[in-house]
This record gives structure tokens, sequence and C-alpha cells, in this order.
């Protein structure tokens, strides 16, 4: 039974946390759709060439808008490059941040590791901390009290949701973080998902973070120049809508608690712009199903095994539309959530998962 | 003193492959390399309770398929974060075309 007679409590090391341990929640054994072995090594298979080639694109694109920015500086003409260097700083930065921390977007260890970091400051995110809270979101996805990655509590904090379009939110939990493991304190969460021995590296990794941000701010001073702080730092802020758009819609308004992917993650198709910045991350229950998979073999996987997964959205729009309802309710009544519909074809999901008691949703 | 035990015949791994084996109540993975030679470890990952043999092999690394901890299944070595503890290995033989591995 999944019903939480309790408020949630989103803390890693609380009541929730003793409850999902307690429970079997935490490191439970997840749904998955049956892969003949052979089909699914051949999905699994790493290449350089996908990832290099987007990478070179993603970077070229970089260096030209801001070429675009530094030209233009002063002119209305400046908004255009504003606009797309901030998306490839803000935003697809998460997506190459999260490709190469599961290691998968090249087959070369190190290309990943480069991406990874390079993302990983665009991002003002710990290149340590978050491969440990990446990893723990994929053991307990959405488990309350184990699941650091969780985007939207219960009950929604709407006007959050909407800051989070604009950055300001996450910048100013990130710099601060930031600031504090660069004089080496991890905070008690922290040390909950980050190994003892893992610990140290993470403080390093704010300190050299911390570094360039000095050095940024100590050039913009010296030239006299916004310039350096808007190509640096700064497209966390006014780049970071696509993210969020996308990101969102990975696990927003559906059920927490359960051990099945298909229930509290969505697929949602979208257009091939978004794809590239986002790389393929629409196709998200496949990839939390089979992580192991790559972004650019995700479509073969989602039509591999479609018939098992719930119908994805068409679009974003369709997406927000369908969840818009559902985090009104969730105001009034936690425990209420869009319970994903699954097609025939489909193994049906665990019983248990339905007998959330939604009476007071419908008062 | 260790025991040799039949864990698979030598056609039942593929090359840069990986297979499961359960024995005793404990679980093992069976490993062909590219260059057609035979290793094995513990079944679980280190990191968390998942089955290698789901994994992807690649040149001498056992990747795992939860969480893609990285190991070299031929010295158990963990290849960095998230996995911190190495793998325990196990001596293998071929004998009349199966796997022995020593447990």
């Amino acid at each position: 039974m999944t019903t939480m007679a309790k408020k949630r409590d989103y803390s890693l090391v609380g009541e929730s946390t003793r409850r999902a341990i307690e429970t079997g929640l935490a490191s439970a054994e997840w749904y998955h759709t049956d892969v003949p072995r052979k089909a699914m090594k051949e999905l699994m298979q790493r290449s350089d060439g996908p990832a290099i080639r987007d990478t070179v694109i993603w970077l070229a694109a970089i260096v030209g808008s801001a070429a675009g920015i530094v030209w233009f500086w002063g002119s209305w003409w400046v908004v255009p490059f504003l606009f797309v260097y901030g998306v490839l700083y803000g935003s697809s930065s998460d997506s190459r941040w999260h490709e190469c921390g599961h290691g998968t977007a090249f087959r070369t260890r190190w290309m990943n590791d480069v991406v990874y970091h390079i993302a990983s400051f665009m991002l003002m995110r710990n290149p340590v901390q978050w491969r440990w809270s990446h990893a723990r979101h994929h053991t307990d996805t959405i488990i309350v009290g184990r699941d650091a990655e969780i985007a939207v509590m219960r009950p929604p904090d709407l006007l959050k949701a909407a800051l989070a379009f604009t950055g300001i939110l996450d910048f100013r939990y990130s710099l601060p973080t930031l600031v504090r493991q660069a004089f080496g304190s991890l905070s008690e969460e922290e040390k909950s998902y980050i190994p003892e021995m893992e610990q140290h590296k993470a403080v390093v990794a704010a300190r050299w973070h911390m570094a360039v941000y000095i050095a940024t701010i100590a050039s913009a001073i010296a030239l006299g120049s916004w310039i350096p702080l808007v190509l640096v730092g700064l497209p966390r802020l006014y780049g970071t809508w696509h993210m969020v758009t996308t990101g969102l819609l990975q696990h927003i308004g559906l059920a927490d608690n359960v051990v099945d992917h298909r229930l509290n993650t969505r697929t949602v198709y979208m257009n091939p712009i978004s794809r590239f910045i986002y790389w393929n991350m629409n196709y998200h229950v496949e990839h939390h199903m089979f992580p192991m998979v790559p972004y650019h073999a995700l479509p073969r996987l989602h039509e591999l095994i479609k018939h098992d997964l719930p119908e994805p959205n068409p679009s974003m729009w369709h997406a927000y539309r369908e969840v818009w309802p559902v985090l009104l309710r969730q105001l009034k009544y936690e425990d209420s959530y869009l319970k994903r519909e699954l097609p025939p074809t489909a193994r049906p999901y665990r019983g248990e998962f339905h007998e959330v008691d939604m009476s007071a949703a419908a008062e | 003193m260790a025991d040799w035990v039949e864990a698979c015949a030598v056609d039942d791994v593929e090359e840069e492959d990986v297979i499961r084996f359960d024995h005793g109540g404990r679980t093992f993975a069976v490993y062909r390399s590219p260059d057609d030679e035979f290793f094995a470890t513990d079944g679980y990952c280190t990191h968390e309770k998942a089955h290698l043999a789901d994994g992807l092999v690649m040149d001498d690394i056992i990747e795992c398929p939860k969480h893609n901890g990285r190991f070299n299944y031929k010295t158990g070595a963990a290849k960095g974060a998230p996995v911190c503890v190495n793998l325990v290995t196990y001596p293998v033989k071929i004998e009349a075309g199966k796997v022995m591995i020593q447990i």
C-alpha cells in the first residue's frame, strides 16, 4: 500500500527516509520490461561518433554565439545571441552533464569526464556531489526521503516552480552551496549520499569552481565590463528555461513511492531542436528503466518497448496541460497524482500501486 | 579448501560478454573477453545490489546496469564513482569445453 498518512518529509535523513528503508522502498527491485539480451547488448553499445559530432556542434554554437554577444554588445542585435548562448550554456549543459555522468555519451571514458566537468561548471553543480545524488535518484526514483532530485515536492509550491524557469532559485541555492563546500563544509544530507572517501573530492571541486568565478569577477572589474559575467555564470539565470521546461516533465504530477518507472516517469515526444538540447532525455521512462542505453539509442529502445509503456505525451504542451489540474488538486490533497494508463499489450502494474485512497481528492 | 565448480559451457558465453551463474545461494558473473579468455567475479555490483550479468562488457571492463559503475573484471578493480569497492575475482579454468571456477 503506498498511501502516506503523514505529510511528506523530503529530508534525506528524516522520518520518510526511515520509513522508506523499513518498508523496503529504498534500494528496491524495480520493474523492467523484458528485452532479449541480444537486443539489449546491441542497444547498450557505446560509440564516440554521435557524441563527438554533437559536442563539436554544441561547442561551435557556444563559441559562435559568444562571439556574437561580444560583437553586438550594446545594441539590440545582441538579444538573439544571448538567447542562443543562454540556452546552450544554461540548459543543454544539463543533458551533457547527465549523459556524461552516466558515462554513456562517449565510449571513451576521458571524453565523458571532460564534458561532464565542463557541463557541471556551467550548471554550478559540484561534479562530485551531483554524481552521487544522481546515482541515488536512479536507485530510489521519486522515493520520498531518499531521492535527492525531486524537482516538485507535494504539496507543490507553484511560485517556486514558476521561478525555476528563471533560474533564480537554483542560482540562489547553487552558488552559496559551492561557497560552503569550498570552505570544506558538507551538509548532513550531502554526507548521506556521498561516501566518506569521496567527500574531500567534493570540496576540491567546489574550490576549482569558485576559483573560476573569482577570476571571472576580477576580469569584469579589470575590463570595466559586464561581458565576462554575461558569458560565465549569469547564463545559469537567463538560459535555464529550456532545461526546466523539459526537465520538470520527467516526473511532475506522477506517482511517488512506487517501484515501476512507468508510473513515476514520463516520456514526451519533442521537436528535434529540443531533443538536441535535451539529448533525447524526453524518452525518460526508457532511460530510467535502462540507464545503460546511450542517448542516441533511446529512440530505438522506445520503439522496442513502447508496447509495455504508457502512451507518451505527444508534446510538451500536452504534458503540461495534463499535469496542471493534478498540481492544483495536490494543493488540497497531496496524495493525488496522475496515474499513467497502460496499453492492453503491457504487463500490468503491481496491484498495490492502484490502491491509493483518492476519495478526499474528489471532494 | 576452495572447490572447482562447473559454471557453464564455453559456448554459453559470447565473446565480449558475461553471463550469470548461481551456486550455493550465491551469484557470480562469468566473462569471456574479446581475446577469448574467461574470468569470474562476484555477481553483484559492490555499490548496490545489481546483477553485473545484465551489464555491458567493453574490452576489460564490466559496466553495471544500474548506475554505470565500472570494474576491470580481470582484476576486480573498481574504476571510479559510483563504485569504490573492488569486486572479488575467482580463478577460472577450462576443462573439456566447460568453464570451471574455483569458489
